[in-house]
C-alpha cells in the first residue's frame, strides 16, 4: 500500500468514526426520549394531576401535591433570582469591565454555573434549616435561587455587552443619568436576551433535585404553606422511582416526563425568542 | 434652596438629583452583584465550619481512611472519594473521543444544511435534566447491560491477570462502571459543545492552505484543528470533569450505594454526592452529620479547582480567535 491509498484510508476511517460518534450520541438521545415518552405516557390522566401522592401500598394518586409545590417553589425562585441577577449583571457590564472585583465576581459566577448542586443543598441546609428549625418551601427556593442567580447574571451581562457604546453614548448626549441609560435604554434594547437568561434559568433549576432534598424535602400532603415541608416533583421522582411500588415507579416515570417537556419546550421557546430578536 | 425658581437653579437641583440617584443606582448594583460573590464564600465557610468537628476528631486522616461505619461512629471519606474519581474517569474515557468524533463532524464533515439541527439537538441534551438519566439507568439501561454486556465482557476478558479483576462479580447491572456510563452520556453533550465552539475558532485561512496543500480532512484536524485548539479542548474536558465529579442524581440510581471499595467495576460503589444525597437526610447529629459535610467540602474544593483550571483554559483558548 503506498503512501496516498494509506493516507486515504487513516482519512476514511477518522471521518467514519466521527461518525459513528455522532450517530452515537444522537441514538442516546432518542433512546432515552423514547423511553420517556413510552413509560410516562401510561402514567398521565386525569387522576395524575388532580389527585395527590398515594401513601405506600395505596392503589391510584397523582401528583398535584408536588405539581403545585414545583410551582410554587420555582415561582420564588424566579421573582427572587431574577432582580438579584439581572443588577448585578448590570454591574458587571456597566460598572465593572476594569475592576478587580468585578473580575472575581465574574469568575465566581463561571464557577457556580457548574457547582455541584448538592453542595448547595446542604450550604442551605446549615445556613437557614439547622438554625430556622425545619425544613421548608423557602429554604428550597433559597437552594434553586443560588443555582438560577449564576445562569442571569452571566446572560444579562453578556447581552449588555452586546449594546453598541454609540447608543450608551447619545443617551448621555442628551442629559441622561447613568441610571436611566442602564435601565431605559441599554437593558430595554437587550430585553429579549435578558429574558431568554431567565428561561434558560427557570429550566436550569426546574429538574434540580439534590439541592432540593434536605431544604424543601417533601410532604405527602398537599400544602401550600411555603414554611413547611413542600411535595415537589424531582424529590417525589426521586423517592418514587427508588420505591418497591408499581404504581409509585409509573407515577414516577410520568413526572419525569412532565419535567422533561417543561424543560424541552423552555429552552425552544428560549432558542426561537433569542433568534428572532437578535436576527431583526 | 428657596430662591431656586430661575431655570438655572433648576438645573443644578436636576443635576444633583441625577447624580444622588446615579450613586444609589451604582452602590445598588454592587451590592447585588457582591451577594452573588459572597454566596460562594459563603458556601465554603459553612461547610468548613460544620465540617470542623470530624476533622477535630480524625484529623486529615478522615480523607484516606476506607470506614463508613455509622453504628461506630466511625468515618472516612475514601470510598466515597474512589467512588466519585473512578466513575467520573470512567466517563471521560468514553465521553472524550466521542465528543471529539461530534466536534468534528459538526465542523469539518456534516453538510452545512444539518449542522444547526445537529448542534440544537446536542445542546437540548445538555438541558435533559440529570434525574431522567438516573431512572432511565436504573429501569432501562441497567437490565440490559446485566443480561447482555456484562456476562459478555467477563467471557471476553476471560482469566486475563488484572483486566479480569475489574470485570470480577455476579452481573447484576448497578455498579461503578454502569454508573460510569451513564455518567458519560450526560457530559458528552457539554464537552461536544465547548469542542465544537473552540474548533470553530480556527482561522479558515490556516485551514484552506493545510487543505490546499492537499491534507485530508483527518490530517487538517489532527494537524492543525487540534494543536491550535489544544488549550481550549482541554478547558472543555475539565468542564466535563467537573460536571462529572458533583453529579448526584444520575449517578445515585446506578451505583448501588456500598460504602466499600472492591476492585471490581461491576461491584456496587457509593460517591460523595450519592452518599450526601442517601444519608444526609436521615444523619443523626453529630459526627455522622458532620463526616457528610466534610464530604461536601471535599467536593466542593475538587470542583472548584478543575472548573478554575477549566475557565481559565477555555478562556485561553476563545481569546485565542483574535490572533
Amino acid at each position: 500500500m503506498n503512501l496516498y491509498s494509506r493516507r486515504i484510508l487513516i482519512n476514511r476511517i477518522g471521518i467514519a468514526l466521527s461518525m459513528i460518534a455522532m450517530a452515537f450520541g444522537l441514538a442516546a438521545l432518542m433512546w432515552i426520549l423514547w423511553t420517556l415518552f413510552y413509560n410516562g405516557f401510561n402514567a398521565l390522566s386525569w387522576d395524575f394531576f388532580t389527585q395527590d401522592t398515594p401513601a405506600p401500598g395505596s392503589e391510584g394518586g397523582g401528583l398535584r401535591n408536588a405539581i403545585v409545590g414545583s410551582l410554587m417553589i420555582i415561582g420564588v425562585t424566579t421573582l427572587v433570582s431574577t432582580p438579584i441577577g439581572i443588577l448585578a449583571g448590570i454591574y458587571l457590564a456597566e460598572y465593572g469591565t476594569t475592576s478587580k472585583f468585578a473580575a472575581t465576581t465574574r469568575f465566581v459566577t463561571d464557577i457556580m454555573l457548574s457547582a455541584p448542586s448538592i453542595v448547595v443543598g446542604l450550604f442551605v441546609y446549615a445556613l437557614v434549616v439547622a438554625t430556622l428549625g425545619g425544613f421548608s418551601g423557602w429554604a428550597g427556593s433559597l437552594a434553586l435561587s443560588l443555582i438560577a442567580i449564576p445562569v442571569v447574571v452571566r446572560t444579562t451581562e453578556n447581552m449588555l455587552l452586546l449594546v453598541p457604546t454609540a447608543l450608551r453614548e447619545a443617551a448621555f448626549a442628551v442629559g441622561a443619568p447613568r441610571w436611566q441609560v442602564s435601565l431605559k435604554v441599554t437593558l430595554r434594547a437587550v430585553k429579549a436576551g435578558v429574558v431568554t437568561g431567565i428561561l434558560l434559568a427557570i429550566a436550569r433549576v426546574m429538574g434540580e433535585t439534590a439541592p432540593l432534598l434536605f431544604t424543601a424535602l417533601n410532604n405527602q400532603f398537599f400544602s401550600t404553606d411555603m414554611s413547611q415541608p413542600m411535595g415537589n416533583l424531582p424529590v417525589v421522582i426521586f423517592q418514587f422511582a427508588m420505591s418497591p411500588y408499581d404504581n409509585w415507579v409509573s407515577l414516577a416515570w410520568g413526572g419525569a416526563l412532565l419535567i422533561a417537556l417543561i424543560v424541552l419546550a423552555i429552552n425552544i421557546i428560549a432558542r426561537v425568542l433569542f433568534r428572532n430578536k437578535v436576527s431583526a | 434652596m428657596s430662591e431656586a425658581t430661575t431655570p438655572v437653579d433648576v438645573h443644578a437641583a436636576q443635576v444633583r438629583k441625577f447624580k444622588l440617584q446615579d450613586m444609589f443606582f451604582h452602590q445598588v448594583t454592587l451590592v447585588f452583584a457582591f451577594i452573588v460573590l459572597a454566596a460562594l464564600v459563603g458556601i465554603l465557610i459553612s461547610l468548613a465550619i460544620e465540617a470542623m468537628p470530624v476533622f477535630r476528631e480524625f484529623g486529615l486522616g478522615f480523607l484516606w481512611t476506607n470506614v463508613w461505619n455509622v453504628p461506630e461512629d466511625q468515618y472516612g471519606a475514601l470510598s466515597a472519594i474512589y467512588g466519585t474519581v473512578v466513575t467520573s474517569v470512567i466517563a471521560l474515557i468514553i465521553a472524550v473521543p466521542v465528543s471529539f468524533g461530534i466536534a468534528l463532524f459538526l465542523t469539518e464533515t456534516c453538510p452545512v444544511w444539518l449542522r444547526r439541527p445537529l448542534g440544537t439537538a446536542i445542546e437540548l441534551l445538555a438541558g435533559v435534566p440529570s434525574i431522567i438519566y438516573g431512572i432511565w439507568g436504573l429501569f432501562v439501561f441497567a437490565p440490559l447491560f446485566a443480561e447482555h454486556v456484562q456476562p459478555y465482557l467477563q467471557e471476553l476478558v476471560g482469566d486475563t491477570p488484572i483486566i479480569s479483576g475489574w470485570f470480577a462479580g455476579p452481573p447484576i447491572g448497578i455498579g461503578i462502571l454502569t454508573a460510569g456510563i451513564v455518567l458519560s452520556l450526560m457530559v458528552i453533550p457539554f464537552v461536544a459543545s465547548v469542542m465544537r465552539d473552540v474548533f470553530e475558532t480556527v482561522p479558515p485561512q490556516l485551514k484552506e492552505s493545510a487543505y490546499g496543500v492537499g491534507c485530508t480532512t483527518w490530517e487538517v484536524v489532527t494537524n492543525i484543528v487540534l494543536p491550535y485548539t489544544r488549550v481550549g479542548v482541554i478547558g472543555g474536558i475539565m468542564l466535563g470533569l467537573g460536571r462529572a465529579l458533583g453529579e448526584t442524581m444520575a449517578v445515585t440510581f446506578v451505583i448501588g450505594n456500598a460504602n466499600r471499595i472492591v476492585g471490581s467495576l461491576f461491584a456496587p460503589g457509593t460517591s460523595i454526592a450519592s452518599t450526601l444525597a442517601n444519608e444526609f437526610g436521615e444523619a443523626d447529629p453529630g459526627l455522622h452529620i458532620s463526616s457528610l459535610f466534610a464530604l461536601g467540602l471535599v467536593l466542593f474544593i475538587i470542583t472548584f479547582i478543575v472548573l478554575a483550571i477549566s475557565q481559565w483554559l477555555i478562556k485561553r483558548g476563545i481569546a485565542k480567535q483574535g490572533i
